[in-house]
């Protein structure tokens, strides 16, 4: 027992030799800052955005929610396509299980579908 | 310990050096600039850090693209009074200890558009540069010259003493104020605190 132990020091060791070479650089510019160079805050120095010009306005804007139509038609079209398309290569192989269960999942997307012509979504304007 | 008894023990093959030469020398041995060009000027920068100049010798050749990671501003082109507020600002938002370096004749003095009505004439109008090159565009080699200089100008710096260098002076500012876009000018047209205009003396 006490051999597997044993075994396991060298990484011990090693582990705190990298921590402390990761920390002993950090913990000498702290204690270099500390001790040589004053804190010199500033408007400017504090400011968020770094590219030279004031940031304007505000963060909180609001975003048009109509967006999320193009996100159910994506959905209709794509997804539909990825499915359909082993559905058509192994289409002769299947059992009428799986046949009805395909047949829902098309006919929810079409349903889909019909709701967005339904509402007009469809027509350009 | 004083210069006499280290090159004595330098004879003896003992090297002796300073806590503050030790720190100098790491940092004139990387002073990252910051990825900034106005101008023409900025071309030769870029040709400065490419192979055939290889600006990677000064340990300088990572031009940073935030100002909160870098160490030396070259202003290499031309100053419009547009751009200065910005060109300000990025200086405040740089970290102490900064450098800067005004490259070519449009950066120190306005150069041929020195006469106009839109280039501010000289950017040591604003902020403290600590080189100046001439040129038009200078060519890379100046830009390397004016790296050794800054070099010689940072192992030079004292770290404590009445004389320390200007960072580390707690009253002395980190920022400046930023000039606003004016109906003329730049509002105000340059920073007393840094720069004053040359009084005109006639002899005879």
């Amino acid at each position: 027992m006490s051999g597997d132990n044993a075994s396991y020091l060298p990484v011990i060791i090693l582990m705190l030799a990298a921590v402390g070479f990761a920390l002993a650089p950090l913990t000498l510019a702290w204690l270099w800052a500390r001790n040589f160079s004053p804190k010199k805050p500033g408007q400017d120095k504090n400011a968020t955005y770094e590219c030279g010009l004031e940031s304007k306005g505000d963060a909180w804007i609001q975003f048009k929610s109509e967006y999320y139509l193009y996100a159910i038609i994506f959905l209709i079209f794509d997804v539909e396509t990825v499915f359909l398309l082993p559905f058509a290569v192994a289409f002769t192989g299947l059992s009428a299980l799986a046949f009805i269960e395909m047949m829902v999942f098309v006919f929810m997307l079409v349903a889909g579908l019909v709701w967005a012509w339904q509402k007009g979504v469809l027509t350009w304007k | 310990m004083d210069q006499e008894l280290r090159s004595e023990l330098q004879k003896q093959g003992v090297f002796t050096t300073t806590l503050e030469d030790l720190y100098n020398w790491g940092r004139k041995n990387s002073v990252w600039p910051l990825g900034f060009g106005l101008a023409c000027c900025a071309i030769e920068m870029i040709a400065a850090s490419m192979s055939r100049w290889d600006l990677a010798r000064f340990g300088a050749e990572v031009f940073r693209p935030s100002p909160r990671q870098a160490d030396l501003m070259i202003v290499a082109g031309t100053v419009t009074k547009k751009m200065a507020p910005q060109v300000v600002r990025l200086y405040n938002q740089m970290p102490e200890p900064k450098y800067v370096i005004a490259m070519g004749a449009c950066a120190i003095s306005g150069g041929p558009f020195k006469q106009g009505y839109n280039v501010l004439k000289g950017i040591d109008r604003f902020i403290p540069v600590d080189v100046h090159i001439p040129g038009c565009p200078p060519r890379p080699e100046a830009l390397l010259h004016a790296f050794m200089t800054l070099q010689e100008k940072i192992d030079q710096q004292q770290l404590t003493g009445a004389g320390r260098a200007r960072h580390l002076h707690a009253d002395k500012p980190s920022e400046f104020p930023v000039p606003e876009f004016g109906e003329h000018d730049l509002q105000p047209p340059n920073n007393p605190a840094v720069w004053k205009a040359p009084k005109m003396t006639r002899n005879g």
